[in-house]
């Protein structure tokens, strides 16, 4: 059975009377890889600020092995961070950056030296000790900041963001690299990011937050397969959220017609977002189609053809691997397990794609 | 490269008035420092120097090295206040922190001579310190005339350039250096001593340096407020100029003190630059 870590119960932040976080809940259990993600503002850094004590709740409970937190400052939390922007120690060369735990704590000197070459070794770092921080690239400052964590042997790594400010190759890289890291370091990872793509691939759990709530908690799979709202669905991946009247059970309307679906449990008509993954629309000759649109664009995406299909009411997102002529009238089908149906809800704000500056 | 050729002819005014007013008076100095007048004209000499290291009567280099012990002590009281100051005004919040370190530059507005002359009123045996002491029964201080009074003007009136630039460099360190060093363990004496201190170098030397340098060429506060017994080598110099009217003797002195000033410039800059090499300004 899975060991609990660290346990959040009703926190609530509140900055100048502006509520950052509205009572999260969250277990955390021991080695694994945790992702808070979710847009720009949504509480996902001050979420981990109050794990790493930079931050103390307005109110609410952070327990670690079921023991009350709150109050203890972050030098005597058995919890390491990886700040956004590194943070190293401009004065002091790879070495002592990554030795500064240990001399703090009072390590013997003799056993300093082969604890921070092993972790120079691990991140891949042999052979930088007496090089200065500043002349290192961002990947490498990025290697001694985790260096830095992890010679303390933390419980907890807490990353905020931490590939941010590496190119697309290099963040690829440092994605297999972490995992690798957390893996053989059996440690919990506690990793903050808006970026879905990174959260899917790395992560064990992924808690999707927006507006300071957790919308959705999930593996990677729950979270893009059933995901519980409309917010959700269109964070993670690319999704068409569609107005649609649950007609009874196993039956929804949307786009002038009834379709059969695997969700049950609405009110008898009751409107609904309906969610379908622009993957799961296959392009079929009209005849065949289940409703039907003319091909607007096609754009060449790599790995597939991104169509934009008009059905009159709505333009549909579709990933085919074959291209299609636009202008043309094509039939579209959906297998009724892809149709996922959501309650609307009011307070669900669609995002925009854009980056941030938390 | 082209632009600013274009518009360097700007710099021309300074360059004119860094000639007339700054280059050619030390010229003059050192040209007053190694010529005498005799009948036939200028003529070479090295008395002047001669004068001044006389180790058989070494009364000149005596006042030297009492000025540079006055403004070293001096410096380093400053230092002693001024560093803690710095660093509370540093981490007040912005609005408390503007008003405080503006009533610190405040008194810089008042000219330096009513300001020293204030503290003459202030410290006399007659003077206000001494007033209330008697009229609570305690013996009076003789305060005046004594080399304390002389470091008492100095850190006076120079400790705003030692809060200033260390002040400058803490508010800058960012907070997330000392968060990290809370988050791998480090208290607060911890991060203190490991990060903040050593981080703050830079603005320790240049406080430093604009403390000592003022308090070793002062003669004003020397003479207000250090009398007849406590002159420092400015004073010195000031009187050959003045009274004595050893123009070649005074210009040798300021040459002297000019040449000892560039060395511990020269000292500090090279320090600050290992440090800064070592990664300071990030």
């Amino acid at each position: 059975m899975k060991k609990e870590l660290i346990r959040l119960v009703d926190c609530v932040m509140e900055f100048d009377g502006e509520a950052v976080l509205k009572s999260i809940n969250l277990t955390v259990y021991d080695k694994e890889f945790l992702t808070l993600l979710g847009p720009s503002g949504c509480g996902k850094t001050t979420t981990l600020r109050i794990i790493g004590g930079f931050e103390t709740p307005t109110s609410g409970e952070v327990l670690f092995d079921n023991v009350r937190f709150n109050d203890v400052p972050p030098y005597k939390r058995k919890v390491n961070t990886i700040f956004q922007r590194y943070a190293l120690f401009p004065h002091l060369n790879v070495f002592e950056n990554v030795a500064f735990g240990l001399r703090v704590s009072k390590t013997p000197r003799e056993k300093i030296e082969p604890a921070v070459m092993e972790m120079l070794q691990l991140v891949g770092l042999k052979g930088f000790e007496k090089r200065d921080v500043s002349s290192l690239s961002g990947g490498q400052q990025q290697r001694v900041a985790i260096a830095r964590a992890l010679v303390n042997k933390p419980q907890v790594l807490l990353l905020d963001e931490p590939l941010g400010a590496l190119d697309l190759k290099l963040r690829k890289e440092m994605q297999v690299e972490l995992k690798r890291i957390q893996q053989q370091a059996g440690i919990t990872f506690i990793y903050v990011t808006h970026d879905q793509e990174e959260a899917l691939s790395m992560s064990d759990t992924i808690v999707v937050m927006n507006n300071g709530t957790i919308q959705q908690i999930g593996t990677p799979a729950d979270i893009y397969n059933e995901p519980v709202n409309a917010f959700v669905a269109d964070f993670i991946g690319e999704s068409n959220i569609i107005d649609g009247i649950m007609r009874r059970d196993y039956l929804v309307n949307f786009s002038g017609r009834d379709f059969v679906c695997v969700d049950k449990g609405f009110d008898p008509d009751e409107p609904v977002d309906v969610v379908i993954r622009p993957e799961d629309i296959d392009v079929v000759p009209v005849e065949d189609g289940l409703w039907t649109g003319v091909v607007q664009s096609v754009l060449f995406k790599g790995v597939h053809y991104e169509i934009m299909v008009d059905s009159g009411d709505f333009v549909w997102m579709i990933h085919s691997t074959d291209a299609q002529v636009p202008g043309t009238e094509v039939g579209m089908k959906i297998s009724p397990e892809d149709i996922h149906i959501m309650h609307k809800s009011s307070e669900v704000e669609i995002p925009s794609e854009e980056g941030e500056a938390e | 490269m082209r632009k600013s050729r274009r518009i360097s002819f700007l710099a021309l005014p300074y360059g004119v008035y860094a000639m007339i007013f700054i280059l050619a008076p030390i010229l003059l100095i050192l040209f007053y420092s190694l010529f005498y007048q005799g009948s036939k004209g200028f003529a070479f000499t090295l008395d002047h120097f001669i004068k001044f290291f006389n180790f058989r009567e070494p009364v000149y280099m005596q006042v030297l090295l009492r000025s540079v012990k006055t403004a070293l002590i001096s410096t380093v009281i400053c230092l002693i206040f001024g560093y803690p100051m710095a660093f509370i005004l540093s981490r007040m919040r912005p609005s408390v922190r503007n008003m405080v370190s503006f009533l610190f530059v405040l008194p810089m507005w008042m000219n330096f001579l009513l300001r020293t002359y204030a503290w003459m009123t202030l410290l006399e045996n007659t003077g206000v310190i001494n007033t209330l002491l008697a009229s609570i029964g305690l013996p009076p201080v003789n305060i005046m005339y004594t080399e304390g009074a002389v470091i008492f003007g100095n850190v006076y009136n120079f400790l705003p350039f030692m809060i200033l630039p260390i002040y400058n460099v803490l508010i800058k360190i960012d907070k997330s250096l000392i968060e990290a060093a809370g988050d791998l363990g480090a208290n607060f004496v911890k991060t203190f001593i490991r990060v903040i201190f050593p981080l703050s170098l830079p603005g320790v030397t240049s406080g430093i340096t604009m403390t000592f340098m003022p308090a070793v060429t002062t003669f004003i506060i020397s003479k207000l407020l250090g009398g007849g017994q406590n002159a420092q080598i400015g004073d010195l110099i000031e009187k050959q100029f003045k009274s004595v009217g050893d123009w070649g003797f005074g210009s040798a002195m300021s040459v002297i003190l000019m040449i000892m000033i560039l060395i511990a410039a020269g000292f500090m800059n090279s320090y600050e630059k290992e440090k800064s090499a070592g990664g300071v300004l990030l």
